[in-house]
């Protein structure tokens, strides 16, 4: 309630000041709403309950973990340690070393794999290696529990002891 | 006491004085390493001194030293929250210095992604909004629906934040065949639950008390400071990259620039929910129509750009990206700048808050938008 | 001894008279004051511990969260994990602190609730202290911890700190109005400060229903002045923790800031207390009038649990707000007590007592 210039009493303030506290508590009402909604709703609870549910727990098929050498059941794989892999990492996550190997029939010697070093604590998962592999020999696997105690265990060496490079693979 | 002594001893009351704060490196309304000297009076704000560089790592530099394809991924880790926009704005930039012409549908799916990626970083920032203000609850249902959408980016693209999915020339794999099917799913639960942050905050009387003509920035001072973004267009300046320089499949699509004129937070957040809605009809009206053909242009394995600049922008979630390109002709660039919207955004930020209380620096830091990163590179 | 869970009157007589016959009249009078204390100590800890227990697990449903989950069944012993860890951290001092002080506000602010909940009517008898001006008690002595707020943030020599107690102290004063005047409005019916009989007062029915509409207004001022003055979202402005980190106690560690910590739970204590007693009868069962059949099945649950029943009901309410609202700003906060509550506050005295008057109220 308001007095004007001329002397009348005006009422508009304090419909204003009514109205205002109306629109306020309703608005307040509203959002209360919403959250007690949710709270009678203990269904929609999105929380997954992360080791409990290892079990049933699927990453997508695509999702970036690791590094891996993909190796068959005869310990073979397919690398040719072309080190184009090693060229395309950014972050020098990967160190190829590689050695020689003579063909003891036809004497030809060619260049394999020594150890393929993986350095997990320095990549960044952005599978341009994956895509610079001209033999499809790595892949991206789906693990990622990764938290060790040691920084030297993050540093793999992916081909198996005593693993060869698949016949017919150049 | 006499007349006298009364009058003698107001005047020998000490002056108030000004005094220091450091907000930050570390302050949870920061939202990250973001140092702010503040001079205050009181609660009242005189001066706002922005400090940068804790998280400087030298992106720029490194690009120097990296091919084509490898920069991309550095784009990532500058604004995270739009890192795909962030690649795809290199991409563009260096198909443009190729004079690659990607297939359509590239094009189409980069848009989706793009708006995907905006949808989820504007739902952060209302549950981050909400949270600066006080209410913790809308962070973590600004969190619960961004989940979905990073869900749908981790079947695609093969992680949820930094996805890298661009390459130059293309995208990395074709989409996943649950794409278009996930995607449709999101925008139809997320077409309910937009209302809901609209009850929550948008209507509350208390938000709109805490932001209505706080952090006021004139058009002038928008466009002089180069704030752009749903930032530079709640100030009335009509810079949406998307409908000014349209890129990707953006010329295609019918969507609003969202323009308001008050200047006031209240506007710059109205502006990001309103972009949410426009977000969500460009994705419906592409999501059916993907061309068929192949997700990738040819491209050699080593790319040589040819001699010269280059200059690409895009519109991410908090403004507009440039990405400039000098190239000699070598594997990798003689120089790369990119011009980011957090950086020109925040120094504003005196400005807009100068002569408001320290409640209302929070909020108005929050309508920015800034992801420290961004800032600092 | 007869154990009655309707009337503890009988019990309690006892126990003091089975203490008289042991003890000379001098050490039987020490002797109730231990026990008194050690039952008080024993039930404000074990009060602290599922408060905030309750606490973290309504936030949790309504934010669509699960909350604690791994310490105990449903995460119950989570708390006394935390306490454990509180208690075993390093009581830091920062640079520069008033030592003294510093360590004196947190046990000030511990102390002032320790001595309001003695005056809490828990159950017929079950009452501590008993005096004519038990209400003004409770409200004196609890706002008694804005001192402790106080000395916190000046003590510790952080700017933070020192704008957080600035505002709780604003904060508190301006609310400490309308909290006693939401009360006046009730004690014109009453006629009384004192507790019990406030209670017994509403043995045919709870205030807020036999007030007419100026009960159920004085009801909602309370509850949001007295949110506002244990320093509760969304009126936390003195921790405020998006402005000022966590405001008067960002320097606190260990086992001082469990104090601070289970300080304001126990002010939510007494504050739905207060508001239990005052406005829903406090242990008094639901009773309509002179409906004797109903009245006689509502008596048959001990007032024990109607009081508890209550007093979770306001705190569910007030947690609602926390985690539903944004914060206010302080010059809002302010407006907000002198221009909307205070002369809301005010009419509506003067509408009560024209209740009162013309007999309106049942």
């Amino acid at each position: 309630m308001s007095r004007s210039a001329d002397g009348i009493y005006n009422f508009m303030g304090l419909k204003n000041y009514i109205s205002d506290i109306y629109n306020g508590v309703k608005s307040l009402i509203t959002g209360m709403k919403v959250t007690g909604h949710y709270i009678t709703h203990p269904k929609e609870i999105i929380t997954q309950q992360y080791p409990e549910n290892r079990d049933t727990l699927k990453m997508f098929e695509r999702f970036r973990g690791e590094v891996v050498l993909i190796h068959d059941e005869n310990n073979q794989h397919k690398c040719t340690g072309c080190s184009a892999c090693e060229l395309a990492c950014p972050n020098g996550s990967i160190e190829i070393i590689s050695g020689k190997e003579t063909d003891p029939e036809t004497g030809k010697s060619t260049k394999i794999i020594d150890t393929f070093v993986y350095h997990l604590s320095m990549c960044t998962f952005c599978n341009l290696c994956i895509l610079s592999c001209p033999t499809d020999a790595i892949k991206m696997a789906q693990d990622f529990e990764h938290s060790v105690f040691d920084r030297s265990k993050l540093t793999k060496v992916l081909n198996k002891p005593g693993s060869k490079i698949m016949p017919g693979v150049k | 006491m006499t007349e006298q002594e009364l009058i003698t001893n107001i005047e020998t009351v000490p002056e108030t004085q000004e005094y220091f704060i450091n907000m930050g490196p570390q302050h949870p309304s920061t939202h990250g390493v973001l140092r702010l000297l503040l001079t205050l009076d009181g609660e009242i704000i005189k001066k706002i001194e922005p400090h940068l560089g804790y998280i400087h790592r030298s992106i720029e530099k490194m690009c120097e030293k990296d091919s084509y394809q490898q920069i991309v991924h550095l784009t990532d880790r500058m604004d995270y929250l739009s890192c795909h926009i962030n690649n795809e704005a290199v991409c563009l930039c260096v198909e443009k210095g190729l004079q690659l012409e990607v297939p359509e549908r590239v094009k189409v799916i980069r848009t989706i992604i793009s708006e995907l990626t905006r949808l989820s970083s504007h739902q952060l920032w209302w549950g981050v909004m909400g949270m600066d203000l006080g209410a913790i609850t809308t962070f973590l249902y600004g969190f619960r629906d961004r989940e979905l959408i990073t869900d749908i980016f981790e079947e695609t693209c093969g992680a949820r934040l930094t996805m890298n999915y661009n390459v130059p020339g293309g995208v990395m794999f074709d989409i996943h065949p649950n794409f278009q099917k996930r995607t449709k799913d999101f925008i139809t639960y997320f077409r309910k639950k937009l209302p809901e942050y609209d009850e929550l905050l948008t209507g509350n009387v208390i938000f709109t008390e805490r932001t209505k003509d706080i952090g006021y920035l004139s058009k002038d001072d928008a466009i002089s400071f180069g704030v752009t973004g749903p930032s530079g267009r709640a100030s009335g300046f009509a810079c949406d990259v998307r409908k000014r320089f349209p890129y990707s499949a953006y010329d295609r699509v019918q969507f609003e620039e969202i323009v308001y004129t008050e200047g006031d937070c209240f506007a710059r957040y109205k502006a990001r929910i309103a972009e949410m809605w426009e977000s969500m009809k460009i994705i419906e009206q592409l999501i059916d129509n993907i061309p068929e053909g192949e997700h990738k242009a040819k491209t050699k394995a080593v790319i040589k750009l040819p001699e010269g600049e280059y200059y690409q922008r895009v519109e991410t979630a908090r403004g507009e990206l440039g990405v400039y390109i000098v190239s000699d002709n070598k594997k990798s660039p003689y120089r790369v700048k990119f011009r980011s919207p957090g950086f020109s955004n925040l120094s504003a930020l005196d400005t807009m808050a100068r002569g408001n209380k320290i409640a209302d620096l929070v909020a108005t830091m929050s309508t920015l938008d800034l992801v420290i990163p961004d800032i600092d590179r | 001894m007869n154990f009655n869970i309707y009337d503890f009157t009988d019990f309690v007589n006892s126990i003091n008279v089975w203490l008289n016959t042991v003890f000379p009249p001098a050490a039987a009078d020490i002797a109730g004051f231990v026990i008194i204390g050690i039952c008080f100590l024993t039930f404000i800890t074990l009060l602290g511990l599922s408060l905030v227990y309750i606490e973290r697990k309504v936030c949790a449903f309504f934010q669509q969260r699960l909350g604690p989950m791994r310490v105990g069944f449903w995460g119950t012993a989570q708390t006394i994990a935390d306490i454990i860890k509180l208690i075993f951290k390093e009581p830091l001092v920062s640079k520069g602190s008033d030592k003294f002080l510093f360590n004196l506000a947190a046990f000030i602010v511990i102390i002032a609730p320790f001595m309001a909940i003695a005056a809490v009517p828990f159950a017929k008898g079950l009452h501590v202290l008993d005096f004519d001006i038990g209400l003004f008690f409770i409200t004196a002595v609890s706002s008694i911890g804005v001192t402790g707020i106080l000395l916190a943030g000046w003590s510790s020599n952080n700017k933070y700190s020192l704008i957080g107690a600035m505002r709780s102290g604003a904060q508190i004063v301006s609310y400490e109005l309308s909290v006693i005047l939401s009360l006046l409005t009730i004690i014109i019916l009453t006629g009384s400060l004192q507790l019990s009989v406030i209670v017994e007062s509403q043995r045919d029915g709870w205030w807020i229903f036999k007030g007419n509409i100026p009960a159920v207004i004085a009801f909602f001022i309370f509850i949001i002045a007295s949110t506002a003055e244990s320093n509760r979202g969304p009126f936390d402005m003195a921790e405020a923790e998006s402005e000022l980190t966590a405001g008067f106690h960002t320097e606190y560690s260990g086992i001082k800031f469990a104090y601070f910590f289970l300080a304001e739970y126990i002010n939510l204590f007494i504050i739905a207390a207060v508001g239990a007693t005052v406005f829903f009868g406090g242990w008094m069962p639901l009773h309509i009038g002179n409906f004797e059949f109903f009245n006689n099945i509502m008596d048959f649950i001990p007032p024990i649990i109607w009081f508890f029943g209550k007093i979770a009901a306001i705190i569910f309410l007030i947690m609602w707000f926390k985690w539903t609202f944004p914060r206010l700003r302080i010059d809002q906060l302010l407006t907000l007590e002198w221009k909307y509550l205070l002369p809301i506050n005010l009419v509506n005295l003067l509408l009560m007592a024209l209740v009162a008057l013309s007999g309106w109220h049942l």
